[in-house]
């Protein structure tokens, strides 16, 4: 296991390190002068145009800037805010907890709905239900979050009345109000992975009622209920593990449309606020943030898959 | 066009490329996908004709207008007509989708074809940068690419392809790295041919079954991908019409005037839908493990 976990590393850090110089090239992109906006009145003045470079290495060479940058950034430093006068780890730890509630949030409505429908449907081919529950799914994959948000908002704030349209409380605060806020968003984005979750599941469900194994625990006479759950379900739930941890991440890029309709202040609000602001260090430091909790999650799926598949453990 | 008995006794000596249609006709779900997405490429190609009115023609004696027989989907804010919008910003998504897919499999199918077709330094290098690029989430990297690139609908598709490009990459190579060890590639390889001929005549021609459903699948992606980054105003930009668009102002008015949130969405939804369906139905019509069923 320690081997393999070095091993994972090792394929892990210099994936790492490309990202981080992709991320660092984005500002290359980026039309126009930063020492220009930073300025801001004063980007008349020479001098402080001069200063301003100096201060971010603006006038060395890209090579010069990436290692300064890189530095700070594997110190946990991803720079300052250019707009709010914050360092950027510091603004992302801030929201990290407001997305990181609605994402686990989603995953529970995600994996409540996407997993039993999965092996309902499996068990079921080909009959109504498996139609149905496929029917859903693919509604559930073609709708598009920001869309499905804003007719709930429609539907449960404007004409029933029954939940807030937007804002946050944090759970500390008031956790009936906390869950009230963050009910719609979370069921937005979990809807969408509960879609790929359910035909993954239905898959996984398939090729394993179809193993040799199954056919021996019906041959034994176990009743249909204990050869599902206990031989097929486990089985079949392995890749749905790894999928449904990466499929976390992909909360967190939902996040970003589903907080900005619903007004949730989180990661995603974040990124988007600052692409409004020009505000590039704290787009920067999300998407590697990101790339991070993304890449981190990858490695636990891993580990997870490890875990529950003897089969791997020698390898 | 359902399975009648007359499909089946020819549908041997027939070129996989005809079996595979008889296969994609008889999966209806998928030609109604393909019906729904050849009604939209109309529309979206014949918009000045089909459209009703301007669709950035305002009016001040017409605003936020409920759904009439005059305007069907009603108007807008600024008493735009809303149906007149939709099919124009059909135009948007549509062109969207499928260029920033042509470009994404312009990118990512000759750098995929290289990393499996070399091996070596090149195919490490090149697998670990879409696997880079691959860990962050396919929005999130859009949205900072566009923000970056600065707010035009072209440069949102250019964020999207990039985006896009890896999983063509990936994909591709692996699709190398099987033909690599087939007898007929080793055979073209042992006459003398160099990488690009094995890449472009032997190993292309074999692997655009599965790119073209991906190809399918991903066009879904991207409008949607479109959508959003015209929704958060990275896209398209105003008044040139956009589903996304449209649905940002929309929120404003949500008490007053739902049926601006209404038809954009549902348009996205249908054409999203759609093109999942014919990626579906592509997939079991073209991968030869589904002929089992």
């Amino acid at each position: 296991m320690a081997i393999w976990l070095l091993r994972r590393l090792g394929q892990i850090l210099p994936t790492l390190l490309i990202l981080s110089v992709l991320i660092f090239g984005l500002q290359q992109l980026m039309p126009g002068d930063p020492a220009l906006i930073l300025a801001g009145e004063e980007r008349g003045d020479p001098e402080v145009l001069a200063q301003i470079r100096a201060e971010l290495f603006l006038d060395r060479p890209l090579w010069q800037q990436y290692l300064r940058w890189i530095s700070h950034v594997v110190q946990g430093d991803f720079g300052f805010s250019w707009r709010i006068r914050m360092p950027v780890s510091e603004l992302i730890l801030q929201k990290l907890p407001v997305t990181f509630q609605l994402a686990s949030m989603s995953f529970v409505i995600a994996v409540l709905i996407g997993v039993p429908a999965g092996v309902i449907s499996a068990m079921r081919r080909d009959r109504p239900v498996d139609w149905a529950a496929n029917a859903v799914a693919l509604f559930g994959i073609s709708m598009p979050n920001f869309w499905l948000g804003i007719m709930m908002i429609l539907l449960f704030s404007v004409q029933l009345g029954w939940l807030p349209p937007s804002g946050y409380v944090p759970l500390t605060e008031d956790p009936v109000q906390s869950l009230a806020t963050t009910i719609m968003p979370a069921f937005v984005l979990g809807s969408g992975i509960a879609g790929v979750l359910m035909r993954h599941t239905r898959a996984a469900m398939l090729t394993a009622l179809s193993q040799d194994y199954v056919r021996t625990a019906r041959a034994k006479g176990l009743p249909e209920r204990v050869v599902v759950t206990k031989h097929a379900l486990r089985n079949a739930l392995i890749p749905v593990v790894t999928l449904g941890t990466i499929g976390f991440g992909r909360l967190l890029a939902g996040a970003v449309l589903t907080e900005q309709i619903f007004t949730i202040p989180g990661f995603g609000k974040l990124i988007v606020d600052a692409v409004f602001n020009r505000d590039y260090p704290v787009v920067q430091g999300v998407v590697l943030a990101t790339a991070l909790i993304f890449v981190s999650l990858s490695l636990v799926a891993d580990m997870l898959y490890m875990a529950i598949n003897p089969r791997l453990r020698q390898a | 066009m359902s399975s009648t008995a007359a499909a089946l006794p020819v549908a041997r000596g027939q070129s996989p490329a005809r079996r595979a249609l008889r296969r994609f006709l008889r999966h209806r779900l998928a030609v109604f996908g393909l019906a729904v997405v050849v009604l939209f490429v109309l529309v979206a190609a014949l918009a000045p004709f089909v459209a009703p009115a301007d669709p950035v023609q305002t009016s001040w004696t017409a605003i936020r207008r409920a759904p009439s027989a005059a305007h069907w989907f009603g108007t807008d804010e600024n008493g735009r007509d809303v149906l007149s919008r939709v099919i124009w910003g059909a135009r948007a998504s549509l062109l969207a989708g499928v260029i920033s897919v042509l470009v994404a499999l312009l990118i990512g199918v000759p750098v995929g074809l290289l990393a499996g077709l070399t091996g070596g330094w090149t195919d490490t290098v090149i697998s670990r940068i879409a696997d880079a690029m691959l860990s962050v989430p396919f929005l999130i990297l859009a949205i900072a690419l566009a923000a970056f690139l600065g707010p035009a609908l072209e440069n949102a598709m250019l964020a999207i392809a990039i985006t896009a490009s890896p999983i063509f990459v990936r994909l591709s190579r692996g699709m190398a790295l099987d033909a690599r060890a087939t007898d007929w590639v080793e055979a073209a390889r042992a006459l003398g041919n160099p990488p690009w001929r094995l890449g472009l005549l032997h190993v292309l021609p074999n692997i655009v079954p599965p790119l073209l459903v991906q190809a399918t699948l991903a066009i879904a992606e991207a409008i949607i991908a479109e959508a959003s980054l015209s929704f958060l105003g990275l896209g398209q930009q105003p008044p040139a019409p956009s589903w996304g668009s449209m649905l940002n102002s929309a929120q404003r008015f949500l008490t007053q005037a739902p049926w601006l949130a209404v038809f954009p969405g549902l348009a996205i939804f249908l054409v999203v839908l759609a093109f999942n369906l014919v990626g579906d139905g592509l997939r079991d019509a073209l991968d030869p493990r589904s002929e089992r069923r």
